[in-house]
């Protein structure tokens, strides 16, 4: 696999994966505003999910269906982050806080990519991750800043997400054999930073303390035990009845 | 039957689309090119949302016009630059926005920081009032927000400006 397809898998990997658990929210939400909305930041994340994954299996002959539903758990290279149970609201939104944090700062970079389809998805995809932020933004601020117990699941939910977000920077040979078309994800750390720092700030909410426990492996296929229960629903129809259409 | 190009490009322009059938796909700006070499016509058509679940039905609805108009073979290409932005929408189709009882997009500044929230509030559609409120940016389709009117009350849509 060259390093452009690996960096495009996991680039849409994170998409779809991170979808599908936000799609697990409808009919479920706190409220019928914010089911609609979960639902729509999900299809967002699927449109550029298809994008790319039909990008990355041009390089081999492999379709968009091919990749999502017929790989297994290893052959997945998506971060963590976006692969964890929901958990409650607070947890998913913090996670949507951290993941769309980075991902907007990612999209930003990519659009000057010297690929022009990454540049192209990325440019299409940066505004709408603006309002997935944004929308994180709010409910962080909201719940954090609101009642004793909002805040509390709120700061819980960060804790529980936190350690995750360290694999999102961890630079490695895939995006530096990519100069000019990949983005250094280190690079990407303290913009991310300073804007959570400041949304934080602004929800009496407080950085969650690194205590060195750093889970990693996601790019390179190791995944949480979330991934394979996530895989077995996502992919059980397609495999239990290949070619299905309706 | 064969058809001229302007023939085969105002009936391709005047596909609706499926989920705001008021609009048209010229109206939105999405046709983005047609072509015929050889007989065979192409036509590029490029997404509102990565996520518009709405592009499979349009590029299907482009295909059977241009069967009708003598092309079964005709190809329809998905382009995703340059993105599309409401700026493209036309005026005649931000009026049958309005009038269908969607506030339709304002015009988009472009400063290289976008922010989300428009600057400019949407007037109500239903009773023109300035005095409104978002209520999600969320609605019921990709393209939209959620805004409540506080002079009449209403709930309504909002094309959002991108």
């Amino acid at each position: 696999m060259t390093a452009l397809q690996s960096y495009t898998l996991r680039l849409g990997d994170d998409c779809l994966i991170l979808s599908h658990r936000l799609a697990e929210w409808t009919t479920r939400a706190p409220e019928l505003e914010e089911d609609v909305a979960l639902a729509n930041i999900a299809l967002d994340l699927l449109g550029q999910a298809r994008m790319l994954l039909s990008y990355a299996g041009s390089f081999d002959g492999r379709s968009e269906d091919d990749l999502a539903y017929l790989r297994d758990e290893r052959e997945f290279v998506n971060c963590q982050l976006a692969e964890l149970e929901n958990g409650d609201f607070a947890h998913t939104i913090a996670r949507l806080l951290c993941f769309s944090t980075y991902q907007l700062a990612l999209y930003r970079r990519l659009t000057d990519s010297a690929d022009a389809t990454l540049a192209a998805v990325a440019a299409k995809g940066v505004k709408e991750v603006a309002y997935h932020r944004d929308h994180a933004e709010h409910w962080t601020r909201r719940l954090g800043d609101g009642t004793a117990e909002s805040h509390r699941r709120m700061q819980a939910g960060l804790a529980a997400v936190w350690p995750y977000t360290h694999e999102l920077f961890i630079p490695d040979d895939v995006e530096q054999r990519l100069p000019g078309i990949a983005v250094d994800p280190g690079s990407l750390r303290p913009e991310w930073e300073s804007f959570i720092d400041g949304v934080l700030t602004g929800a009496t909410l407080e950085r969650p303390a690194d205590d060195g426990w750093r889970p990693r492996g996601g790019r390179h296929g190791v995944h949480t035990e979330a991934m394979g229960f996530l895989l077995a629903e996502f992919q059980y129809l397609h495999r239990a009845h290949p070619g299905a259409r309706w | 039957m064969l058809s001229t190009l302007d023939e085969l490009r105002a009936a391709v322009g005047a596909v609706a689309d499926p989920e705001i059938p008021v609009l048209t796909i010229d109206d939105l700006g999405i046709l983005r090119g047609l072509e015929v070499e050889r007989g065979r016509v192409t036509v590029t058509i490029t997404p509102t949302y990565s996520g518009c679940p709405a592009m499979d039905v349009i590029a299907d609805d482009v295909r059977q016009v241009l069967a009708e108009h003598g092309h079964p073979d005709a190809v329809v290409r998905t382009v995703l630059a340059p993105a599309w932005t409401t700026d493209w929408m036309s005026e005649a189709g931000k009026r049958k926005l309005t009038e269908y009882g969607i506030a339709p997009p304002s015009a988009r500044s472009d400063s290289a920081v976008w922010l989300p929230s428009p600057v400019v509030r949407p007037r109500c559609p239903r009773c023109g009032s300035a005095e409104t409120r978002e209520i999600s940016h969320f609605g019921s389709t990709a393209c939209k927000s959620l805004w409540v009117c506080e002079a009449c009350r209403e709930p309504f849509d909002h094309f959002k400006a991108i």
